[in-house]
């Protein structure tokens, strides 16, 4: 009843959608990167939407599953195989005992969700299984996955199913047209900041117009950008104070600095923009050396875009059960 | 008895789903008491939705699900909208006289030497004394403005301005956990091991930050603080 860990690849970690409720002790939100992902593959198999996943960095983890499993994979295409069979994400899975997932490297995005009918078993920390890296706490042993790693499922399942393959890919998956669209060369909505207005007016423009790329010094924390140096009309000090996933900070060189999963609770830099929650997905799959643009929306948009999206989430859900309650045994 | 709504705000989005409230940039103690006050009348009285806040020194940020918001009440308006309105009755009730009894907790340091650091450096800076400066630091209540940076890290006001001390030029690259240190007028304790500019004046064996306790974070926003001084026998033999 697990996945045992052969090869851990960069970064693996436990993750749910985040520790809520614990940001007013400085205590970081943490959770999954790409909330889209990490949603479509828990609701493709029957899970709760918050329920905990294994997050990769390309390259990916291989993986051993020691027991059948129903799972989904979700997020950048990793070119995945099970037993050297090649795996579409966005689709249910249903995987035999003994078979081995490997990631093959990885054309478009930069982080994969794997999801476990049922989840895994283990200890939540602050009523979350998110990893905090920096504090060494939740998901698995505060850390990590390393090799050798076992995590346990939370329930063993059968199925009403039978096959001769070691690996069955169910024929539906999320509709393509629903997908965020992953890019190298994203554009990126935002809501303007309190300090925009302090913007001198050239480096509005700059920012507005110009591409900017993802330094390689960027991490769950934040990404750093790399473009023509903002500057603002005059400069005051500002006191800490709570900012949020997806908060574009103008550092004192000029440049930005987008604030991902693991940022801290506060800070201080002059907050230019806000990422608007539906487009942190095309965020959290950027790697270092793609190159984003901006384009402004106002509040009310962003909501409604929030709002479609949670109905999005609500059909998918509904459907999935339909799919697979017929065949699930447990 | 004056009320709250005495003074200057501003309401603004720092997410579709996040507002802040902030009352002025200034490190204030009525400021942050109106903060304390506001971020109890909302722990008290949730709106549908509600999700958390971040109380900061003259800021509160509220954290909610837009569609929860929204489903609560049929309206044309933002979820944004909806809390802020929400947010704005609450803040003509409450008054400053109201504010809640804060916790003061009392917090051992051991100044100087290995534990301390920049005592030395602080010394020269200010042409004081360490007994001096240990004097200064330990004769204050201080005021717990705000939690963050790091779990549990609490920032505190207001220091001595005899002893009050810009950051360092060059972030230390590993302060140790416990730390105790300066910056400005504001005094903070380090919860874990972690790069920082403040100037460390000494060390607590309290554990600031413990994952395994029911309340991980030893000291949060609106309590008070108060230190003393302990010798290095006392830190070394400290229990709990």
């Amino acid at each position: 009843m697990s996945i045992r860990i052969i090869k851990p690849g960069l970064l693996s970690t436990i993750q749910d959608l985040g520790r809520l409720g614990f940001r007013n002790t400085g205590i970081n939100v943490n959770g999954v990167m790409d909330v889209f992902a990490a949603k479509s593959a828990n609701l493709l198999i029957c899970n709760e939407e918050n329920e905990a996943v294994i997050e990769m960095h390309a390259p990916g983890s291989t993986l051993k599953f020691e027991e059948d499993a129903l799972i989904a994979l979700a997020g950048a295409d990793f070119a995945v195989t099970i037993n050297d069979i090649q795996i579409d994400t966005w689709r249910p899975i249903w995987v035999k005992k003994e078979s081995i997932l490997r990631c093959n490297g990885a054309m478009v995005g930069k982080r994969l969700y794997l999801a476990v009918h049922g989840g895994f078993d283990i200890k939540q920390w602050l009523h979350s299984s998110s990893t905090n890296l920096k504090a060494g706490c939740g998901g698995w042993q505060g850390r990590a996955l390393q090799k050798e790693d076992v995590l346990p499922f939370r329930k063993s399942c059968r199925f009403y199913f039978q096959t001769e393959s070691s690996v069955h890919v169910f024929p539906w998956k999320v509709s393509e047209s629903e997908l965020p669209f992953y890019s190298k060369h994203p554009t990126i909505r935002f809501i303007p900041g309190h300090e925009w207005e302090e913007l001198a007016p050239t480096s509005k423009s700059l920012f507005l117009n110009k591409g900017f790329t993802v330094k390689k010094e960027s991490d769950r924390m934040g990404y750093r950008l790399l473009g023509p140096p903002l500057e603002r009309q005059k400069s005051r000090e500002l006191l800490s104070s709570a900012v949020s996933f997806g908060t574009v900070q103008l550092l004192s060189d000029g440049q930005l600095i987008v604030l991902m999963a693991d940022h801290q609770t506060t800070g201080g830099y002059p907050r230019v923009a806000h990422v608007i929650s539906v487009d942190l997905p095309l965020l959290a799959q950027l790697k270092p050396g793609d190159e984003l643009r901006f384009l402004p929306i106002d509040l009310k948009t962003a909501e409604e875009a929030l709002l479609s999206q949670v109905k999005f989430f609500r059909q998918l859900k509904l459907a999935c059960q339909l799919k697979l309650e017929p065949i699930l045994l447990c | 008895m004056s009320t709250l709504t005495d003074h200057h705000y501003s309401i603004f989005a720092i997410s579709d789903a996040a507002l802040t409230i902030d009352f002025g940039n200034e490190i204030h103690s009525s400021l942050n008491q109106k903060v304390i006050a506001l971020n109890h009348c909302i722990y008290s009285h949730p709106f549908a939705g509600f999700i958390e806040t971040v109380p900061a020194y003259s800021s509160l940020t509220v954290f909610y699900d837009v569609y929860l918001v929204k489903q609560s009440i049929s309206t044309e308006y933002t979820a944004f909208e909806i809390v802020k309105t929400y947010l704005e009755k609450a803040l003509s009730g409450i008054q400053t006289s109201a504010k809640a009894e804060s916790r003061l907790v009392k917090i051992p340091v051991c100044y100087g030497g290995s534990f301390g650091p920049d005592l030395d450096w602080l010394c020269n800076f200010t042409g004081l004394n360490a007994a001096s400066i240990i004097e200064l630091h330990t004769s204050v209540t201080y005021q717990v403005y705000m939690t963050g940076f790091l779990p549990g890290f609490p920032y505190m006001g207001i220091v001595n301005e005899n002893i009050a001390a810009p950051r360092k030029n060059e972030p230390s690259l590993k302060v140790a956990a416990g730390s105790v240190g300066i910056a400005g007028k504001q005094t903070g304790i380090y919860p874990l091991d972690s790069p920082g500019g403040w100037q460390i004046l000494g060390r607590t064996p309290l554990r600031l930050f413990d994952p395994e306790r029911n309340e991980p974070v030893l000291i949060k926003a609106g309590d008070q603080v108060r230190f003393y001084s302990i010798d290095e026998h006392a830190f070394n033999n400290w229990e709990g």
